[in-house]
Protein backbone atom coordinates (compact mmCIF):
# COMPACT_ATOMS: atom_id res chain seq x y z
CA UNK A 1 0.00 0.00 0.00
CA UNK A 2 1.18 3.29 -0.97
CA UNK A 3 3.15 5.72 0.46
CA UNK A 4 5.27 3.19 1.07
CA UNK A 5 6.29 5.57 4.46
CA UNK A 6 2.90 4.68 6.16
CA UNK A 7 4.13 0.70 6.10
CA UNK A 8 8.18 0.91 6.33
CA UNK A 9 9.65 2.90 8.66
CA UNK A 10 12.99 3.80 6.50
CA UNK A 11 15.53 4.54 8.08
CA UNK A 12 17.29 8.03 8.26
CA UNK A 13 20.46 6.53 5.87
CA UNK A 14 17.15 5.14 3.33
CA UNK A 15 14.87 8.44 3.41
CA UNK A 16 18.20 10.57 2.93
CA UNK A 17 18.85 8.22 0.25
CA UNK A 18 15.43 8.62 -1.47
CA UNK A 19 15.51 11.73 -1.25
CA UNK A 20 19.27 11.96 -3.40
CA UNK A 21 17.48 10.33 -5.70
CA UNK A 22 14.14 11.84 -6.19
CA UNK A 23 16.26 15.04 -6.04
CA UNK A 24 18.28 14.00 -9.06
CA UNK A 25 15.43 13.94 -11.05
CA UNK A 26 13.64 17.02 -9.88
CA UNK A 27 16.93 18.80 -10.86
CA UNK A 28 17.27 17.45 -14.26
CA UNK A 29 13.44 18.43 -15.20
CA UNK A 30 13.90 21.68 -13.81
CA UNK A 31 17.12 22.09 -16.17
CA UNK A 32 16.01 20.69 -19.26
CA UNK A 33 13.20 23.09 -18.36
CA UNK A 34 14.91 26.05 -19.00
CA UNK A 35 14.59 26.79 -15.33
CA UNK A 36 17.91 27.45 -14.89
CA UNK A 37 17.95 30.58 -16.70
CA UNK A 38 16.46 34.03 -14.74
CA UNK A 39 15.28 35.02 -18.21
CA UNK A 40 13.54 32.18 -19.16
CA UNK A 41 12.10 32.03 -15.88
CA UNK A 42 10.85 35.42 -15.81
CA UNK A 43 9.70 35.76 -19.46
CA UNK A 44 6.02 34.31 -18.03
CA UNK A 45 5.42 37.19 -16.87
CA UNK A 46 6.54 39.13 -20.20
CA UNK A 47 4.17 36.50 -21.81
CA UNK A 48 6.65 36.09 -25.27
CA UNK A 49 7.43 32.21 -23.63
CA UNK A 50 5.08 30.87 -21.39
CA UNK A 51 6.87 27.75 -20.74
CA UNK A 52 6.97 28.28 -16.58
CA UNK A 53 3.12 27.70 -16.49
CA UNK A 54 2.88 25.46 -19.45
CA UNK A 55 5.68 22.69 -17.01
CA UNK A 56 4.24 23.56 -13.49
CA UNK A 57 0.34 23.49 -14.69
CA UNK A 58 1.39 19.99 -16.58
CA UNK A 59 3.18 18.80 -13.67
CA UNK A 60 0.39 19.58 -11.26
CA UNK A 61 -2.17 17.69 -13.20
CA UNK A 62 0.24 14.74 -14.24
CA UNK A 63 0.58 14.33 -10.39
CA UNK A 64 -3.01 14.97 -9.75
CA UNK A 65 -4.31 12.41 -12.42
CA UNK A 66 -1.61 10.01 -11.13
CA UNK A 67 -2.67 10.16 -7.16
CA UNK A 68 -6.33 9.63 -8.50
CA UNK A 69 -5.79 6.88 -10.15
CA UNK A 70 -3.60 5.06 -7.10
CA UNK A 71 -5.80 5.96 -5.08
CA UNK A 72 -9.34 4.55 -7.20
CA UNK A 73 -7.40 1.37 -7.83
CA UNK A 74 -7.41 1.14 -4.52
CA UNK A 75 -3.17 1.45 -4.23
CA UNK A 76 -2.95 4.70 -2.70
CA UNK A 77 -4.02 6.22 0.58
CA UNK A 78 -4.27 9.62 -0.14
CA UNK A 79 -5.56 10.14 3.83
CA UNK A 80 -2.10 9.07 4.39
CA UNK A 81 -0.16 12.11 2.73
CA UNK A 82 0.60 15.54 4.39
CA UNK A 83 -1.34 18.28 3.82
CA UNK A 84 -0.04 21.60 4.64
CA UNK A 85 -2.63 23.46 6.59
CA UNK A 86 -4.47 26.38 4.97
CA UNK A 87 -4.44 29.98 6.25
CA UNK A 88 -5.63 31.82 3.73
CA UNK A 89 -4.14 35.27 4.80
CA UNK A 90 -0.97 33.71 5.64
CA UNK A 91 -0.83 32.27 1.77
CA UNK A 92 -2.41 34.83 0.32
CA UNK A 93 0.25 37.52 1.72
CA UNK A 94 3.45 35.00 1.65
CA UNK A 95 2.18 34.59 -1.93
CA UNK A 96 2.49 38.36 -2.75
CA UNK A 97 5.64 39.05 -0.91
CA UNK A 98 7.42 35.46 -2.65
CA UNK A 99 6.32 36.58 -6.08
CA UNK A 100 7.89 40.25 -5.68
CA UNK A 101 11.25 38.05 -4.65
CA UNK A 102 10.50 35.87 -7.94
CA UNK A 103 10.25 38.88 -10.15
CA UNK A 104 12.99 40.90 -8.92
CA UNK A 105 15.48 38.12 -8.13
CA UNK A 106 14.23 35.99 -11.15
CA UNK A 107 14.38 32.52 -9.25
CA UNK A 108 12.13 30.92 -6.74
CA UNK A 109 13.82 28.92 -4.31
CA UNK A 110 14.17 25.17 -6.09
CA UNK A 111 15.18 27.04 -9.39
CA UNK A 112 18.14 28.90 -7.77
CA UNK A 113 19.63 25.47 -7.12
CA UNK A 114 19.04 24.46 -10.62
CA UNK A 115 20.44 27.58 -12.41
CA UNK A 116 23.69 27.56 -9.68
CA UNK A 117 24.12 23.79 -10.49
CA UNK A 118 25.30 25.28 -14.46
CA UNK A 119 27.35 27.98 -12.98
CA UNK A 120 24.84 31.25 -13.02
CA UNK A 121 26.39 33.51 -10.29
CA UNK A 122 23.35 35.35 -10.08
CA UNK A 123 21.70 31.75 -8.72
CA UNK A 124 24.09 31.85 -5.89
CA UNK A 125 23.38 35.14 -5.03
CA UNK A 126 19.85 34.45 -4.72
CA UNK A 127 20.35 31.27 -2.60
CA UNK A 128 22.80 33.19 -0.30
CA UNK A 129 19.75 36.25 -0.02
CA UNK A 130 17.13 32.94 0.65
CA UNK A 131 19.87 31.66 3.18
CA UNK A 132 19.71 35.51 4.98
CA UNK A 133 16.28 35.63 4.54
CA UNK A 134 15.23 32.46 6.75
CA UNK A 135 17.87 33.56 9.34
CA UNK A 136 16.36 37.28 9.58
CA UNK A 137 13.11 35.81 9.66
CA UNK A 138 13.95 33.24 12.56
CA UNK A 139 15.81 35.85 13.83
CA UNK A 140 13.80 39.02 14.08
CA UNK A 141 10.26 37.75 13.32
CA UNK A 142 9.30 35.03 15.74
CA UNK A 143 5.41 36.76 16.32
CA UNK A 144 4.73 36.05 12.40
CA UNK A 145 4.47 32.16 13.22
CA UNK A 146 2.90 32.56 16.17
CA UNK A 147 -0.12 35.09 14.22
CA UNK A 148 0.10 31.89 11.30
CA UNK A 149 -0.84 29.08 13.87
CA UNK A 150 -3.87 31.29 14.54
CA UNK A 151 -5.37 31.68 11.58
CA UNK A 152 -4.89 28.11 10.49
CA UNK A 153 -7.97 26.28 9.10
CA UNK A 154 -6.36 22.77 9.61
CA UNK A 155 -6.86 20.72 5.99
CA UNK A 156 -8.74 22.28 3.36
CA UNK A 157 -8.54 21.00 0.15
CA UNK A 158 -11.13 21.63 -2.93
CA UNK A 159 -12.60 18.08 -3.19
CA UNK A 160 -13.59 18.50 0.53
CA UNK A 161 -14.61 22.30 0.39
CA UNK A 162 -17.20 21.53 -2.57
CA UNK A 163 -18.17 17.93 -2.29
CA UNK A 164 -17.31 17.03 -5.87
CA UNK A 165 -14.80 14.30 -5.70
CA UNK A 166 -11.00 14.48 -7.38
CA UNK A 167 -11.93 12.50 -10.28
CA UNK A 168 -14.27 15.88 -11.55
CA UNK A 169 -11.59 18.15 -10.71
CA UNK A 170 -8.63 16.02 -12.58
CA UNK A 171 -11.35 16.43 -15.16
CA UNK A 172 -11.54 20.17 -15.33
CA UNK A 173 -7.82 20.84 -14.63
CA UNK A 174 -6.98 18.46 -17.84
CA UNK A 175 -10.05 20.57 -19.95
CA UNK A 176 -8.63 23.76 -18.66
CA UNK A 177 -5.02 22.53 -19.39
CA UNK A 178 -5.99 21.73 -22.90
CA UNK A 179 -7.67 25.66 -23.42
CA UNK A 180 -4.82 27.19 -21.33
CA UNK A 181 -1.87 25.73 -23.68
CA UNK A 182 -3.85 27.30 -26.44
CA UNK A 183 -4.40 30.40 -24.97
CA UNK A 184 -0.61 30.75 -24.25
CA UNK A 185 0.50 29.80 -27.96
CA UNK A 186 -1.65 32.90 -28.66
CA UNK A 187 0.17 35.20 -25.72
CA UNK A 188 2.94 33.58 -26.92
CA UNK A 189 2.63 35.01 -30.59
CA UNK A 190 1.18 38.34 -29.49
CA UNK A 191 4.22 39.49 -27.47
CA UNK A 192 6.92 37.57 -29.59
CA UNK A 193 8.38 40.95 -30.07
CA UNK A 194 9.66 41.07 -26.24
CA UNK A 195 11.38 37.90 -27.40
CA UNK A 196 15.65 39.08 -26.92
CA UNK A 197 17.47 38.88 -29.96
CA UNK A 198 20.45 37.72 -28.10
CA UNK B 1 5.16 24.32 -30.61
CA UNK B 2 8.97 24.24 -31.17
CA UNK B 3 10.87 25.65 -28.43
CA UNK B 4 13.53 27.90 -30.19
CA UNK B 5 14.50 29.83 -26.83
CA UNK B 6 18.18 29.14 -25.88
CA UNK B 7 19.77 29.66 -22.58
CA UNK B 8 21.07 32.89 -22.24
CA UNK B 9 25.68 33.24 -21.72
CA UNK B 10 27.34 35.89 -21.96
CA UNK B 11 28.88 35.70 -26.17
CA UNK B 12 32.17 36.54 -25.51
CA UNK B 13 32.94 33.05 -23.20
CA UNK B 14 31.42 31.27 -25.84
CA UNK B 15 33.89 29.00 -28.74
CA UNK B 16 32.50 29.77 -31.66
CA UNK B 17 31.12 26.99 -33.89
CA UNK B 18 28.11 25.50 -34.00
CA UNK B 19 29.05 22.82 -31.46
CA UNK B 20 29.18 25.04 -28.59
CA UNK B 21 25.81 26.55 -28.85
CA UNK B 22 23.37 25.58 -25.75
CA UNK B 23 21.26 23.17 -27.13
CA UNK B 24 17.37 23.61 -26.96
CA UNK B 25 14.80 22.81 -23.86
CA UNK B 26 12.83 20.14 -24.30
CA UNK B 27 9.04 20.69 -24.73
CA UNK B 28 7.54 22.31 -22.15
CA UNK B 29 4.36 19.54 -22.21
CA UNK B 30 6.65 16.44 -21.92
CA UNK B 31 9.16 18.23 -19.31
CA UNK B 32 5.90 19.21 -17.29
CA UNK B 33 4.34 15.37 -17.14
CA UNK B 34 8.18 14.24 -16.12
CA UNK B 35 8.46 16.59 -12.95
CA UNK B 36 4.82 15.70 -12.28
CA UNK B 37 5.87 12.10 -12.31
CA UNK B 38 8.92 12.60 -10.13
CA UNK B 39 6.77 14.31 -7.59
CA UNK B 40 4.28 11.97 -7.74
CA UNK B 41 7.02 9.27 -6.98
CA UNK B 42 7.88 11.66 -4.18
CA UNK B 43 4.40 11.18 -2.86
CA UNK B 44 3.79 7.59 -3.17
CA UNK B 45 7.12 6.80 -1.08
CA UNK B 46 7.44 9.41 1.14
CA UNK B 47 3.72 10.70 1.70
CA UNK B 48 4.40 14.41 0.99
CA UNK B 49 5.81 15.82 -1.57
CA UNK B 50 8.72 18.02 -2.82
CA UNK B 51 10.16 20.81 -1.01
CA UNK B 52 12.97 23.61 -1.34
CA UNK B 53 13.27 26.02 1.65
CA UNK B 54 13.12 23.89 4.37
CA UNK B 55 16.76 23.05 3.13
CA UNK B 56 17.36 26.90 3.80
CA UNK B 57 16.18 26.90 7.19
CA UNK B 58 17.99 23.72 7.83
CA UNK B 59 21.83 25.28 6.59
CA UNK B 60 20.43 28.68 8.18
CA UNK B 61 19.88 26.50 11.98
CA UNK B 62 22.96 24.69 11.45
CA UNK B 63 24.75 27.48 10.84
CA UNK B 64 23.20 29.48 13.60
CA UNK B 65 23.30 26.48 15.97
CA UNK B 66 27.76 26.84 15.01
CA UNK B 67 27.44 29.68 16.93
CA UNK B 68 25.41 29.06 19.95
CA UNK B 69 22.68 25.39 20.42
CA UNK B 70 21.20 26.89 22.73
CA UNK B 71 19.76 29.82 21.34
CA UNK B 72 19.38 27.81 17.98
CA UNK B 73 16.61 25.23 20.79
CA UNK B 74 14.87 28.25 22.38
CA UNK B 75 14.31 29.73 18.75
CA UNK B 76 10.35 28.95 17.72
CA UNK B 77 11.78 28.99 13.82
CA UNK B 78 15.08 27.37 14.21
CA UNK B 79 14.08 24.96 16.24
CA UNK B 80 11.81 22.81 14.06
CA UNK B 81 15.17 22.65 11.75
CA UNK B 82 17.33 21.47 14.69
CA UNK B 83 16.41 17.50 14.29
CA UNK B 84 18.30 16.52 17.81
CA UNK B 85 21.30 18.24 16.99
CA UNK B 86 22.11 17.52 13.24
CA UNK B 87 20.50 19.96 10.89
CA UNK B 88 22.02 18.97 7.31
CA UNK B 89 20.40 15.49 7.30
CA UNK B 90 17.32 17.35 6.75
CA UNK B 91 15.36 15.31 3.79
CA UNK B 92 14.72 18.83 1.75
CA UNK B 93 18.80 19.13 2.30
CA UNK B 94 19.24 16.01 0.36
CA UNK B 95 16.99 16.66 -2.01
CA UNK B 96 18.57 19.53 -2.92
CA UNK B 97 21.90 18.18 -3.21
CA UNK B 98 20.57 15.65 -5.62
CA UNK B 99 18.74 18.40 -7.09
CA UNK B 100 22.24 20.02 -8.26
CA UNK B 101 23.85 16.95 -9.55
CA UNK B 102 20.73 16.13 -11.74
CA UNK B 103 20.98 20.23 -12.75
CA UNK B 104 24.33 19.84 -13.26
CA UNK B 105 23.97 16.38 -15.47
CA UNK B 106 20.92 17.86 -17.61
CA UNK B 107 22.89 21.52 -17.99
CA UNK B 108 26.22 19.45 -18.99
CA UNK B 109 24.63 17.40 -21.36
CA UNK B 110 22.52 20.27 -22.92
CA UNK B 111 25.84 22.36 -23.10
CA UNK B 112 24.37 25.25 -21.12
CA UNK B 113 27.49 25.37 -18.31
CA UNK B 114 28.55 28.63 -18.29
CA UNK B 115 29.57 30.97 -15.38
CA UNK B 116 28.15 34.14 -16.23
CA UNK B 117 24.87 35.98 -14.70
CA UNK B 118 21.74 36.17 -16.57
CA UNK B 119 20.31 39.53 -17.38
CA UNK B 120 19.05 41.78 -19.93
CA UNK B 121 21.35 43.98 -21.96
CA UNK B 122 20.20 47.65 -20.15
CA UNK B 123 21.75 46.58 -16.38
CA UNK B 124 25.20 45.29 -15.64
CA UNK B 125 26.26 42.35 -13.63
CA UNK B 126 26.70 43.88 -10.23
CA UNK B 127 23.55 45.49 -10.28
CA UNK B 128 21.45 42.22 -11.19
CA UNK B 129 23.59 40.39 -8.65
CA UNK B 130 22.36 42.62 -6.10
CA UNK B 131 18.70 42.86 -7.28
CA UNK B 132 19.27 38.71 -7.18
CA UNK B 133 20.02 38.76 -3.19
CA UNK B 134 17.13 40.97 -2.72
CA UNK B 135 14.87 38.68 -4.41
CA UNK B 136 16.14 35.50 -2.48
CA UNK B 137 15.69 37.81 0.72
CA UNK B 138 12.42 38.88 -0.25
CA UNK B 139 11.46 35.41 -1.44
CA UNK B 140 12.74 34.08 1.68
CA UNK B 141 10.12 36.10 3.61
CA UNK B 142 7.39 34.81 1.19
CA UNK B 143 7.86 31.44 1.59
CA UNK B 144 8.15 31.41 5.50
CA UNK B 145 5.04 33.65 6.13
CA UNK B 146 3.04 31.15 3.32
CA UNK B 147 4.45 28.01 4.71
CA UNK B 148 6.49 26.92 1.45
CA UNK B 149 7.09 28.37 -1.65
CA UNK B 150 6.74 27.10 -5.62
CA UNK B 151 7.67 23.49 -5.11
CA UNK B 152 6.27 23.11 -1.51
CA UNK B 153 2.99 24.66 -1.85
CA UNK B 154 2.69 25.39 -5.77
CA UNK B 155 3.65 21.70 -7.10
CA UNK B 156 3.07 19.83 -4.07
CA UNK B 157 -0.22 21.42 -2.53
CA UNK B 158 -1.96 22.09 -5.72
CA UNK B 159 -1.38 18.59 -7.08
CA UNK B 160 -3.70 17.55 -3.59
CA UNK B 161 -6.08 20.59 -4.77
CA UNK B 162 -4.94 21.91 -1.44
CA UNK B 163 -6.93 25.74 -1.33
CA UNK B 164 -3.88 27.30 0.66
CA UNK B 165 -1.64 26.42 -2.49
CA UNK B 166 -3.70 27.36 -4.87
CA UNK B 167 -4.43 30.64 -3.08
CA UNK B 168 -0.54 30.57 -2.55
CA UNK B 169 -0.04 30.34 -6.46
CA UNK B 170 -2.63 32.82 -7.24
CA UNK B 171 -0.96 35.29 -5.42
CA UNK B 172 2.30 35.04 -6.58
CA UNK B 173 1.57 35.35 -10.13
CA UNK B 174 -0.26 38.31 -9.49
CA UNK B 175 2.46 40.18 -7.89
CA UNK B 176 4.56 39.10 -10.34
CA UNK B 177 2.94 40.39 -13.38
CA UNK B 178 2.15 43.45 -11.19
CA UNK B 179 5.35 44.39 -10.85
CA UNK B 180 6.79 43.17 -13.87
CA UNK B 181 6.53 46.39 -15.54
CA UNK B 182 8.61 48.27 -13.28
CA UNK B 183 11.73 45.62 -13.43
CA UNK B 184 11.25 45.49 -17.01
CA UNK B 185 14.41 46.98 -17.13
CA UNK B 186 16.40 44.22 -15.38
CA UNK B 187 14.78 41.27 -17.97
CA UNK B 188 13.87 42.72 -21.41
Amino acid sequence: MLPLSSTIEFSTVASLVIALLLGVGFGFCLERAGFGSARKLTAVFYLYDMAVVKVMFTAIVTAMAGLFVLSALGWMDLSELYIEPTNLAAQALGGLVFGAGFIVGGYCPGTSIAALATGRKDAMAFALGMLVGVTVFAEFTPGIEDWIKQGSLGEMTLPGLTGIGMGWWVLAFVAFLAFAGWGMGRLEQNFARLRPAH
Amino acid sequence: MVQTFVAQVSPAREVPGIRSLPHPYWNPYLTGFLLGLVLLLTYAATGRGLGATAAFSAVSAWLVGLVSSAHVEANLVHARYWNEGAPLLSWTLFLLAGAVLGAFVSGWQGRRLALTVERGPAIDDNTRLMLAFAGGFVAAFGAKIAKGCTSGQALTGGSMLNAGSLVFMLAVFASAYALAYFVRKEWL
